[in-house]
C-alpha cells in the first residue's frame, strides 16, 4: 500500500484541541491543492500536456484531478500553443468567462512570445491580451517543465493575499488589458 | 476519343483569341499563358464551355506581387479539364495601385472564397464579387500581408532587434 502524503499545516498556534491560523493561509492551502485547470491547447504544447495529464506523469496528483472544460468552473487557464491573432478574441472571451480568482499559465515559446512564428498572423505572446502569471519556456516544454510551472502557480496561489483581487494595483492591471 | 494535348488547347485558343493571349509556354509540361483583365472572363468562359476542351474545374485563384514590374500585381487562375485530364495556368497582370479585375463567380460559385482570399492577401479588387471581405486574416487588418512592401515580421516585437545579436 502506498503512503498517503498530507500537506503540512501552515504556521499557527496549536494547543490541546485547537489549532489557530490565519484565514488567508487556510484558503491559500486549499485553493493551491485543488486548482482546476482549463486546457486551452492549440498545438504541440497541447500534446505535451496530454502526456502530463496521462498516468505516467499523473497531473492529478497535484490536485487538478478535474480538468475543467468549462471556463465557469476553472481556476487556472493553461494556454498551450500558438495563438493566432484571430484566436485572440476567443482566448480573451474564455478568460473573461472565468470567475475570480483566476490564474493564467503560458506554456511554451509560442504562448509566451510567439515563438518561431514572428509573422503577421500570430500573436506575439498572449500577454498582449490577458495577464499571465507563469511562463513555461520550451518548444515544446517537457511534461516535467509543465509540472514545474504548475507548482510555481501553486506557490503563487498559496501565498496570495485574500485582498489582492480587490487591490487598486490589480484593478489597474486589468484595466491595462481593457478588462472591466 | 484521342487524348487532348497542350498543342490542341493552344490551337483552339489562338484561333479564337489570337493576339489577345500571350505566347504560351509549357514549364514542366504545364500550359501557361497570360492575358489581360478585360479578356480574362471571356477566356475562362471559352475554356469552360467549349465542348472539346471542357475545362470545367477551377482549381485555384491566387495572386503574386512583383514590385519592380509596371503591372505589379498578378492574378493566377488554374483550370483543370476533368474529362481530358489537362490543366492550364492563366496569368493576368494588373496595375498595383488600382488592382481591378472582373469576378469569376459568374462562371464558378467556387471562385467566391478564392477571390476573397486573393483580396485578403494581395488587395486585388474583384469587380462584381458578391461579398469581397477578408476571409482568413483578422477583420481589422489594414494591410495586405503577402505584398512585398509589407514586412513579414510583427513590427511591434522588440526582442528580436539586431543589436541583441551584435548586428
Amino acid at each position: 500500500m502506498s503512503e498517503v502524503n498530507l500537506v503540512e499545516a501552515p504556521p499557527g498556534v496549536e494547543g490541546s484541541g485547537f489549532f489557530a491560523t490565519s484565514m488567508e493561509k487556510v484558503v491559500g492551502l486549499a485553493r493551491s491543492h485543488s486548482l482546476w485547470p482549463l486546457p486551452f491547447a492549440t498545438s504541440c504544447c497541447g500534446i505535451e500536456f496530454m502526456a502530463t495529464m496521462g498516468s505516467h506523469y499523473d497531473f492529478a496528483r497535484f490536485g487538478s484531478e478535474r480538468p475543467s472544460f468549462s471556463p465557469r468552473q476553472a481556476d487556472l487557464l493553461m494556454v498551450m500553443g500558438t495563438i493566432a491573432k484571430k484566436m485572440g478574441p476567443v482566448l480573451k472571451q474564455v478568460y473573461l468567462q472565468m470567475a475570480e480568482p483566476r490564474w493564467v499559465i503560458a506554456v511554451g515559446a509560442c504562448a509566451s512570445s510567439g515563438g518561431i512564428f514572428d509573422t503577421y498572423s500570430v500573436m506575439q505572446g498572449i500577454d498582449e491580451i490577458i495577464p499571465v502569471d507563469v511562463y513555461v519556456p520550451g518548444c515544446p516544454p517537457r511534461p516535467e517543465a509543465i509540472i514545474d510551472g504548475f507548482n510555481k502557480i501553486q506557490e503563487l496561489v498559496k501565498n496570495e493575499s485574500l485582498r489582492r483581487r480587490d487591490s487598486q494595483e490589480y484593478k489597474e492591471l486589468l484595466e491595462r488589458y481593457g478588462i472591466q | 476519343m484521342g487524348k487532348l494535348n497542350n498543342q490542341q488547347v493552344i490551337q483552339s485558343l489562338t484561333s479564337v483569341f489570337g493576339e489577345k493571349i500571350s505566347v504560351p509556354s509549357e514549364p514542366y509540361g504545364f500550359l501557361t499563358f497570360e492575358t489581360s483583365a478585360d479578356k480574362i472572363i471571356e477566356v475562362l468562359r471559352f475554356l469552360k464551355e467549349d465542348k472539346d476542351l471542357k475545362f470545367n474545374y477551377l482549381t485555384d485563384i491566387t495572386g503574386i506581387h512583383y514590385p519592380e514590374q509596371e503591372l505589379s500585381i498578378g492574378v493566377i487562375y488554374h483550370l483543370h479539364s476533368l474529362t481530358n485530364n489537362v490543366r492550364v495556368r492563366i496569368k493576368v497582370f494588373i496595375d498595383g495601385d488600382a488592382p481591378h479585375i472582373p469576378t469569376a463567380t459568374t462562371l464558378w460559385e467556387g471562385a467566391n472564397w478564392m477571390e476573397r482570399e486573393t483580396y485578403d492577401f494581395f488587395g486585388v479588387i474583384f469587380d462584381g464579387h458578391p461579398n469581397l471581405v477578408r476571409v482568413l486574416n483578422v477583420d481589422d487588418m489594414t494591410v495586405f500581408p503577402m505584398r512585398r512592401e509589407h514586412p513579414l515580421e510583427d513590427p511591434n516585437r522588440v526582442d528580436k532587434k539586431d543589436y541583441f545579436f551584435g548586428r
